[in-house]
């Protein structure tokens, strides 16, 4: 099999959860396809989990030359152990220039693991990453809770990256692509140390996914009026989202929190009401397409940042905005 | 119990002044304090001491003047606390940090449990605990956000991933990771402090880790990753169009706005 592998140039980690792909899986695809092609080898995809024969399919619809399936009802859960045991032999064998997994939870539990079984360098929560002229992985990074970024490459293989979700790309599915799925043995082990007792739907605003966010500010007096932010938001079939000084009083939940210690987001349209624009909020929101600011601070750097802004009072456009759109509705009714 | 809490020093992040223009970094007027996760670690290490007995150990990896974390550390109810500084730790990315993390822990014997942050406010990773955890072979649960039980052979959290949060029963010896959530740090006492001020640090360096040979794991020369660059985010532009008018007014271009962009009607 290590013949047929050895064009593997770029890997990534496909991470389902409940037998779902994550949607970080697709925006790895796209990225990979771009530096798989440009070092002129293949881009493939592993997948753990259990019942995942459509799934791997989906990958190639995606742009994956290859799918290294791991089907077994020991992986159907995510276990940190078994993943990397199984990974790590992959990447042995398969021997990836450049290894690619979502920065999510899931992702940055499991990734340092692999790299430090492979001793290799991970770079964490990647925003963009390029080839140089030897074909190295260059790596961009925030740190410093996001005020810097760094450059950083890594001298060993795989070049592994832990990549922030809804910064890349999504690859464009493609069900006339083909490529080949590999159903790879699974060497169960018995007991690795940690056993999921209970698993508990955090049935949460999914603020990530939003095509439409209406966001709170310091400038909202009190808690009681994120009553207006939830009404605008259902008018128009969005979610509320909130910069953090919020979250700290405890206003609203962690789950609304939109910046770098928050989510980061990309809608079609970011409202902000009475929000500054301190770099750690931008960071999360800077992706977006339209971005409309309202504050009453003619120099708030929200309003360099936006695309549409209003110098104003949030207390006098935000009422004549719902009013505004309810017209609109009821007239379309 | 036998708990080690893993703690970096970290610089006050909400001082050190970012000159966006210039694309500088001033760190003069800020202070060097415990990396604020570590603290809910630390926290979490004492509530477990003090419900089964054990001990507490602190062990930082950095320049001399981590010893000033340590004290805090001290003072803040760790009972022991190891220094790991050495010129030749200098320059290490997280695999070397881990490195040296895992064979001073490996020189310490036995222990249960070892508890780190989520991540730090400056090299803002998450990858020390987890990799310290396969360099040392045990297994970790990340992210933790609550701790149901702890017996002397494991332990039951929380932890909160994408779709799910999940109650995992870890054997212990175990790393976790834990998140602000789990707990208040609690403040130290000034006599906790003036005690802390007086308390022995143990100070390892290279030659005390009892590794052979095995230089080319510490510092930067264990490290596969090298920073080429570092840089503040150009600010990107954006048209930034003023809409100006009576609250009515701009209300109804805010809705053309929505209209024309195809998210109304
Ligand atoms: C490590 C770290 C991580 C962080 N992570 C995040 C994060 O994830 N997300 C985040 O948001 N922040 C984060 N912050 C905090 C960040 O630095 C800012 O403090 C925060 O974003 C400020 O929130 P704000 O803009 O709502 O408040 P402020 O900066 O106080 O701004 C309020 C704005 O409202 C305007 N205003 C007041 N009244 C009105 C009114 N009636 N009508 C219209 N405008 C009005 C004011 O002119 C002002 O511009 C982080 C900070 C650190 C150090
Ligand atoms: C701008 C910049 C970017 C960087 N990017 C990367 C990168 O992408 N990949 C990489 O491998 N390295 C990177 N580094 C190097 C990295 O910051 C250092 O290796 C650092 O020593 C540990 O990483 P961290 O701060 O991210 O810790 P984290 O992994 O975020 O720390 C998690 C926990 O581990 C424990 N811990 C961490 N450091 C220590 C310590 N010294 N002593 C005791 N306990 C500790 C603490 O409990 C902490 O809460 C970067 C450095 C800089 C300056």
């Amino acid at each position: 099999m290590s013949d047929e592998c050895s064009f593997c140039g770029v890997l990534i980690f496909a991470e389902q959860e409940d037998g779902e792909i994550h949607k970080v899986t697709y925006e790895l695809l796209g990225k990979g396809r771009v530096l798989a092609d440009r070092l002129g080898k293949n881009l493939c995809a592993v997948l753990l989990g259990y019942g995942l024969d459509d799934e791997a399919r989906e990958l190639i619809y995606y742009g994956a030359d290859k799918v290294f399936l791991f089907d077994h009802p020991s992986l159907k859960d995510f276990d940190i152990v078994r993943y990397k045991q199984n990974i790590v032999r992959l990447v042995n064998e398969v021997k990836p220039d450049i290894f690619l997994i979502g920065a999510t939870r899931i992702g940055r539990s499991l990734a340092p693991r692999i790299a430090a079984s492979l001793k290799t360098g991970l770079t964490a929560d990647c925003v963009d990453l390029d080839l140089d002229n030897e074909g190295n992985l260059v790596q961009i990074r925030p740190a410093f809770s996001g005020n810097i970024m760094a450059q950083i490459k890594t001298r060993t293989k795989p070049q592994m990256a832990t990549v922030r979700y809804k910064v890349m790309k999504m690859s464009i599915r493609d069900p006339a692509r083909r490529g080949g799925v590999v159903e790879m043995k699974v060497e169960p082990v018995k007991n690795t140390g940690m056993k999921i007792l209970e698993k508990e739907k955090a049935d949460e605003v999914n603020i990530s996914e939003a095509e439409i966010i209406v966001a709170a500010g310091r400038g909202v007096k009190s808690p009681e009026d994120l009553r207006l932010f939830k009404e605008l938001a259902d008018l128009l079939g969005g979610v509320v989202g909130s910069s953090r000084p919020l979250v700290d009083a405890g206003w609203i939940g962690k789950e609304h929190q939109v910046g770098f210690s928050g989510n980061t987001v990309k809608p079609r349209v970011y409202m902000a009401f009475g929000i500054s624009g301190s770099p750690q909020h931008l960071f999360g929101m800077r992706y977006s397409d339209i971005i409309i600011a309202v504050n009453k601070d003619p120099t708030a750097p929200m309003l360099n940042f936006s695309d549409y802004y209003v110098i104003g009072d949030l207390y006098e456009i935000l009422p004549q905005l719902i009013h505004e759109i309810r017209k609109v509705r009821c007239v379309e009714k | 119990m036998n708990i080690l809490v893993l703690i970096k020093q970290v610089p006050e992040i909400e001082k050190v002044r970012f000159d966006y223009e210039k694309g500088r970094l001033d760190r003069s007027s800020a202070g060097a304090i415990i990396n604020p996760f570590d603290l809910n670690a630390l926290e979490a290490a004492v509530q477990i001491k003090e419900k089964t007995g054990g001990s507490v150990t602190a062990i930082s990896m950095g320049p001399m003047q981590a010893v000033d974390a340590l004290r805090d550390a001290l003072a803040r109810g760790a009972d022991k606390a190891i220094l790991l500084s050495d010129e030749r730790f200098a320059g290490a990315d997280t695999l070397a940090t881990a490195y040296t993390l895992a064979s001073a822990i490996r020189k310490l014997g036995a222990f249960d449990l070892i508890i780190c942050g989520e991540k730090t406010i400056d090299g803002d990773t998450g990858q020390v605990g987890p990799e310290v955890a396969e360099l040392l072979g045990i297994p970790h649960v990340a992210y933790v956000e609550e701790i149901r039980q702890i017996c002397s052979d494991k332990i039951v959290v929380g932890a909160r991933m994408e779709r799910n949060k999940y109650i995992i029963e870890l054997r212990l010896p175990g790393l976790i990771t834990v998140t602000k959530d789990l707990n208040n740090p609690r403040l130290p006492t000034l006599r906790d402090k003036l005690r802390a001020m007086r308390a022995e640090i143990t100070v390892w360096s290279y030659k005390d880790l009892n590794e052979e040979d095995a230089l080319q794991y510490f510092g930067l020369n264990g490290s596969p990753t090298r920073v080429i660059r570092v840089y503040t985010p150009a600010a990107e532009k954006r048209k930034s169009q003023v809409l100006s008018g009576t609250a009515p007014e701009v209300a109804q271009k805010i809705v053309q706005i929505l209209r024309e962009s195809g998210v109304l009607g």
